[in-house]
């Protein structure tokens, strides 16, 4: 279920992909640590995006399975694609800026991690947590 | 405009930061701070990120350079009250802050300046 | 109740065997009892023979019932549910006894011969061997179906025990002002090295604790992985604000650190939990009067 498109076009919304998840996250009742772990990744990869594609924009979206709920975010963005995919996926890559840590680091604090990149056309990386909520959920009988 | 304030106590000069910090704010705050110990002559940077409840690796580095940055000024910095998860997250993501001094509240991040400035 | 037309003879044959249980019930039963009493699989220290003989007519009266409805042998059915509900009762009252699922499963296995004699005197020849078919195929499912209550129990007593393990695995004591202790026991796979770190930050941002010692007296062996994890574990700690010690560090752990090469950098390393706390009392400016 799509809650929320962010789009990223400068430094700024970068803050604002992390405060938009931040929220649906509390509002899904995530624990801290998992909460903590997305919101990093999210602010990752938006920060690629902007730094390597010039933006993009953030898919929010709440998933569900079974007894489970998930939060789903998509950075979707028309830059260059990537070239040598291993190599941006592996620990202390970086290509400028000094970043890099990015995409490797962003998969490893995740539950799911999805990347399609095409050379000249873009780069769609999508990550999602999930999380069990309580049987007894506080309020509830 | 947005600026993070810096205090000065003592020899120390005392930076809180409450606020989900982009990265622009970040950047002004290691120039802000390189001017102030020049002025000052402080002997110790304290960064309180008690109130941040997420730290990614672009602002990791900027407070990593910062004390850096202070180390050649002639002060040393000290990351203070970094929670429980943000320091879970940041490991795993393989920034471990190899020789970064941290304290887990104020007092004893000035008491840790105290004891290195000896 | 409808009956299903590809299997008349199964639903006639059960309608007939479920009449003559009821018909001749005392004399199945007393055999039965027989084959039970004689069987080496009797346990009569668990199970006293008027108990045996009681559940042994209560569950002929529920099979007889079932059969009576006129469906075949489908365990999905509704009057096979009443039977297949005795048995479950009868199986955890069995294993809580301490029966084991061999014994339980016999209980009903043994029940073949008392039916099988009866349809010898009851029926026609071409009857009869369709009705042992049927016997045999109905009392075998039903004595698999006690082998699988076992086993769906011993599943979640270890299901039960793991989690357990996890929570007493990983307590956080407070052995001084601002020294906290975390005796590690077993191994640390990802998800309880997780755990375990989260519960070891929390407290110490809860206590304002300086030092923690990691005590791995409880450890048989660690692998490379599990090294990992102890060291991400410190890193995180140490940029709190904290500092870690790891102790009770065994000789063949020692052994396996070096022989995997594993770099433990310059964490902080004591032979024993005792050894460990003197340290830490000496981080944090204490001395212990009267020690030598």
């Amino acid at each position: 279920m799509p809650l929320e498109t962010v789009s990223v076009d400068t430094e700024r919304d970068v803050s604002r992909v992390r405060r938009a998840i931040t929220a649906y996250a509390d509002n899904l009742s995530f624990d801290l640590l998992a909460r903590t772990h997305l919101v990093t990744a999210a602010s990752e990869l938006a920060r690629n995006m902007l730094a390597y594609a010039g933006g993009g924009s953030v898919r929010i979206a709440k998933l569900r399975h079974e007894a489970r709920v998930g939060l789903k975010a998509t950075f979707e963005d028309q830059g260059p694609g990537i070239e040598n995919l291993d190599e941006a996926l592996s620990d202390g890559f970086s290509s400028s800026l000094g970043l890099g840590l990015g995409l490797g680091g962003a998969r490893r604090l995740v539950d799911d991690f999805e990347l399609e990149t095409a050379v000249g056309e873009g780069t769609t990386v999508s990550i999602a947590s999930w999380h069990e909520p309580d049987r007894h959920p506080p309020g509830g009988p | 405009m947005e600026r993070i304030a810096i205090a000065q106590i003592g020899d120390c000069l005392l930076v809180t930061i409450q606020v989900d910090m982009h990265d622009r704010l970040a950047l002004t705050l290691r120039e802000d701070l390189g001017q102030r110990l020049v002025q000052t002559q402080a002997t110790g940077v304290l960064l309180d990120i008690s109130g941040l409840d997420t730290l990614d690796t672009f602002i990791a580095r900027v407070l990593a350079g910062i004390a850096s940055m202070s180390k050649l000024l002639g002060a040393e910095t000290v990351i203070i009250g970094m929670r429980p998860a943000v320091a879970m997250t940041l490991v795993e993501l393989g920034l471990t802050l190899d020789g970064v001094n941290t304290a887990l509240d104020v007092e004893r991040g000035m008491a840790l300046l105290r004891r290195k400035n000896a | 109740m409808p009956n299903e037309p590809q299997q008349p003879s199964a639903v006639l044959l059960n309608a007939v065997l479920s009449k003559t249980i009821r018909e001749n019930r005392q004399e199945i039963l007393q055999e039965w009892m027989g084959e039970q009493l004689a069987a080496d699989t009797l346990r009569l220290d668990l199970i006293d023979e008027q108990t045996l003989e009681l559940e042994s007519r209560e569950f002929l009266e529920v099979l007889s019932s079932a059969m009576s409805s006129g469906d075949a042998i489908d365990l999905e059915s509704p009057p096979w549910q009443t039977v297949l509900t005795a048995l479950e009762e009868l199986s955890r009252s069995r294993d809580e006894a301490g029966f084991s699922a061999t014994e339980t499963a016999t209980f009903i296995l043994s029940l073949k011969q008392p039916l099988i004699s009866r349809a010898t005197k009851d029926l026609a020849r071409e009857d009869f061997n369709a009705e042992v078919w049927l016997i045999s195929k109905a009392l075998d499912r039903l004595a698999l179906y006690t082998t699988e209550v076992f086993q769906t129990r011993r599943e979640a007593t270890i299901r039960r025990q793991q989690e357990e393990m996890e929570e007493l695995a990983t307590p956080v004591v407070k052995i001084w002002d601002g020294i906290l202790a975390l005796p590690l026991v077993g191994t640390l796979d990802t998800r309880r090295s997780q755990k375990v770190t989260e519960s070891l930050l929390e407290a110490i941002a809860a206590t304002g604790s300086e030092v923690a010692i990691l005590d791995l007296t409880g450890v048989p062996t660690i692998d490379t992985r599990m090294a990992q994890h102890l060291m991400r574990t410190v890193a995180a700690t140490r940029l709190m604000g904290a500092n870690c010690i790891l102790s009770g560090i065994r000789p063949q752990i020692a052994q396996t650190i070096v022989h995997l090469k594993i770099q433990l950098g310059d964490i902080k390393t004591e032979a024993t939990l005792a050894a460990a706390l003197k340290s830490a009392f000496r981080e944090s400016g204490l001395t212990v009067v009267g020690d030598s």
